[in-house]
C-alpha cells in the first residue's frame, strides 16, 4: 500500500453530509472538573470496531452517522471499513459491506445507502481522522460547539485531514460479525440500581421494570428523554447537584426519566434511579427516537461478564491486524 | 464509623459523597479528596470530578484493580477536613452592571426594595466561592449571594442569554461563559470570558477559587481587549 508522498494533504471530501455526521474518538476524558462533556461515540463498541478494521488504535477519530448517511470522496489510497448500523454501500457504484475493511483510491466515492437496523454507524479511514484536538481529543461536542470540525456536524464541502496510516500489512479482513447485537425497534437494557435509588418510593425499580419506555422525538446525542410508567420520587424530585454519569436515568418531577448519553452536561440536580451497564451503552447508542426500551435490573457480575464478552470479541479483530 | 458514603453509578463510576448541604467546608473537603484522588493515579480512573458534596470518580472497570481504588478513596476520604487553605488572591471579575448589558438590575432591585446602585454594592461586595463547574465548559457556580437580592431564577428560561452576562439565582451567581439558554437575573456582563479554549489558561475559575467582581463604566467594558 502506497503513503501519499506529502504535495498534496490526504483529506476526505465531504460530498453530501448525511443528517448528522461528527467527527468522534473515545471522548474528552479529564476536564469535566471544569464543566467539559466527554463527547465521544453513542456506540463505543462499533466506533472501536470499525478502527479495529483498519488497523487504527481503539481511540482514533471516526465519523459518527445518524439515521442518513453522508456522500465522501477521496485523494489517496486508505483502508476504509463502517461498523454499527447496517447500511448499504457504494464504492464507486459497486456494493461493498458492512464491517469489513474495503480500500479506496485517488477520486473514490464513497455513498451510503438505505439503513437497516440501528440508528449508528461508524465509519474509520487507516490513519484516522486528523483534526487538531482540543483538551486531547477530536471528538465534537454540539452544544458548546467544541472539537471536530469547528464544534458543528460535517457540512458540504469539508474537507477532513487524515493521519499517517503507517504500514498496513497482510490481506484486509473478510467481514466480521458485527459485535454489538443491533436491536430492532425494540431492545433490552440492563441497568445497576443508584446513585440515588433510595430518593424514590420502594417500588420504583419494579415500576421502571413493569412497561417498555419510548423515545421522545426531543431527544439527541446529549439524553433521550422516555415516555412510560411514572416513577415516583420518596424524597423530592431536587438534589444538591452533583456528577452526571454515561447511561445513567435522572428524573424530574414529572417521573418520565431521561437516559443521559455521549453529549450530557457533566453535572445535574435530578435524582438518578438507575445507571445503564457499559457493555449495554453500545445497544442504546443504536437507538433513536420512537424506538422502545424495556429496562431489566442485573447484578454487577452480570455487567461484568457482559463487559469482559465484549472486550474479549473486540481484541480478537484487534489481533488480527497487528 | 465514618461520615461520608461510596455509592456505586454503574459499573463504572462511583460517588464518594460528604455531608448533604452546600457549605464552604464541606466542598472545601470534597475538592480536597477529589484532588488527592487525581493525584494518585490510580490505573483505569478516568476522570474525578468534585461538585458542591460529593466527588465522582470515573473509571474503566476492565483496567481498574478495586482494591487499589476503593483503599485509596478510603484512604483520602477518611481524613479528616483540612483546616482552610492560605487565603489566595480572589480571581477579580470587571462587570458593566444594568442597562443592556444587565436587563434584570431594575427587577432585582424591586426585589430587594432597593436602588440599583445598593443591588450592584451587594453584588460586588460579596467574595464568593466557585462550589463547582458544570453545565457548559468554564460555568462556575458561585456562593453565596447576600440574602437580600438572591432573587429567584426567571420561572420561563431565556432562550438566549448572552455570553459573559452574569446572573444570579437565588443564593448563587455566576457568569455565561457562551450563549445559551438560561433562567438567571442578569444583572450584567464581563468582558471577560470565563473559558477560552486558545487561551493559556482556558478557564478563568476552578473549584475551590476565591472570586470578586468590580464594576466598569460602559466606555471600559466596550474598550476592553
Amino acid at each position: 500500500m502506497e503513503v501519499a508522498a506529502g504535495l498534496r494533504p490526504s483529506v476526505v471530501t465531504v460530498i453530501k453530509p448525511g443528517m448528522l455526521t461528527t467527527i468522534q474518538d473515545a471522548g474528552r476524558w479529564g476536564f469535566q472538573s471544569r464543566g467539559v462533556p466527554v463527547a465521544g461515540p453513542m456506540d463505543p463498541v462499533s466506533h472501536r470496531l470499525a478502527n479495529a478494521l483498519v488497523g487504527n488504535d481503539r481511540g482514533a477519530a471516526a465519523l459518527e452517522i445518524t439515521l442518513l448517511g453522508p456522500e465522501l470522496e477521496f485523494n489517496d489510497e486508505r483502508l476504509v471499513a463502517v461498523a454499527g448500523a447496517e447500511f448499504e454501500l457504494s464504492l464507486d457504484g459497486r456494493s461493498t459491506p458492512c464491517n469489513a475493511p474495503f480500500i479506496v483510491s485517488a477520486g473514490s466515492h464513497l455513498r451510503f445507502g438505505a439503513r437497516g437496523r440501528g440508528a449508528r454507524a461508524y465509519l474509520a479511514v487507516s490513519g484516522g481522522i486528523a483534526v487538531a484536538p482540543l483538551f486531547g481529543s477530536r471528538a465534537t461536542h454540539l452544544v458548546s460547539a467544541m472539537g471536530g470540525a469547528g464544534g458543528r456536524a460535517l457540512v458540504a464541502g469539508d474537507r477532513l485531514p487524515l493521519g499517517d496510516p503507517g504500514r498496513v500489512s497482510g490481506m484486509p479482513l473478510a467481514p466480521q460479525t458485527p459485535t454489538v447485537l443491533l436491536p430492532g425497534p425494540h431492545a433490552t437494557i440492563r441497568v445497576l440500581p443508584g446513585p440515588q435509588v433510595e430518593h424514590f418510593r420502594a417500588d420504583a425499580l419494579e415500576v421502571l421494570q413493569s412497561a417498555p419506555y419510548a423515545i421522545d422525538h426531543n431527544s439527541d446525542r446529549m439524553g433521550f428523554r422516555l415516555e412510560g410508567p411514572r416513577l415516583a420520587h420518596a424524597r423530592g424530585a431536587d438534589i444538591i447537584s452533583d456528577a452526571t454519569p454515561l447511561g445513567v436515568l435522572q428524573v424530574p418531577a414529572s417521573g418520565q426519566p431521561i437516559l443521559l448519553m455521549a453529549d450530557r452536561q457533566t453535572s445535574g440536580g435530578y435524582p438518578k434511579i438507575a445507571t445503564v451497564i457499559a457493555a449495554d451503552i453500545a445497544i442504546a447508542g443504536q437507538l433513536g427516537p420512537a424506538d422502545t426500551i424495556s429496562f431489566e435490573v442485573c447484578t454487577l457480575a452480570d455487567a461484568m461478564a457482559a463487559l469482559i464478552a465484549q472486550e474479549r470479541a473486540l481484541m480478537a479483530v484487534e489481533a488480527r491486524r497487528t | 464509623m465514618t461520615d461520608y458514603r461510596i455509592v456505586a453509578a454503574g459499573d463504572s463510576a462511583i460517588f464518594v459523597e460528604f455531608e448533604d448541604r452546600i457549605d464552604p467546608g464541606v466542598n472545601a473537603r470534597t475538592i480536597a479528596f477529589a484532588e488527592a484522588i487525581s493525584a494518585a493515579n490510580v490505573a483505569g480512573v478516568r476522570d474525578v470530578v468534585p461538585t458542591y458534596r460529593s466527588a465522582a470518580i470515573y473509571f474503566d472497570p476492565l483496567r481498574t484493580d478495586s482494591a487499589v481504588l476503593m483503599a485509596s478513596v478510603e484512604r483520602e476520604a477518611g481524613r479528616p477536613a483540612a483546616a482552610p487553605a492560605a487565603a489566595v488572591a480572589p480571581v477579580r471579575i470587571p462587570v458593566c452592571y444594568g442597562g443592556e448589558l444587565g436587563p434584570d438590575l431594575a427587577g432585582v432591585a424591586a426585589f430587594a426594595k432597593a436602588d440599583e446602585e445598593d443591588v450592584i454594592r451587594l453584588h460586588a461586595d460579596g467574595t464568593y466561592r466557585v462550589f463547582m463547574l458544570g453545565f457548559v465548559p468554564g460555568f462556575a457556580y458561585l456562593g453565596t449571594v447576600d440574602h437580600r437580592i438572591a432573587m429567584p431564577r426567571h420561572a420561563t428560561p431565556r432562550v438566549r442569554v448572552p455570553s459573559g452576562s452574569v446572573g444570579i439565582a437565588g443564593i448563587q451567581t455566576g457568569v455565561y461563559p457562551a450563549e445559551t439558554p438560561g433562567g438567571w437575573q442578569l444583572i450584567g456582563r464581563t468582558p471577560v470570558k470565563p473559558f477560552d479554549p486558545f487561551r493559556d489558561p482556558p478557564f478563568l475559575m476552578k473549584a475551590g477559587d476565591a472570586v470578586q467582581f468590580y464594576p466598569i463604566e460602559r466606555r471600559e467594558y466596550d474598550a476592553w481587549k
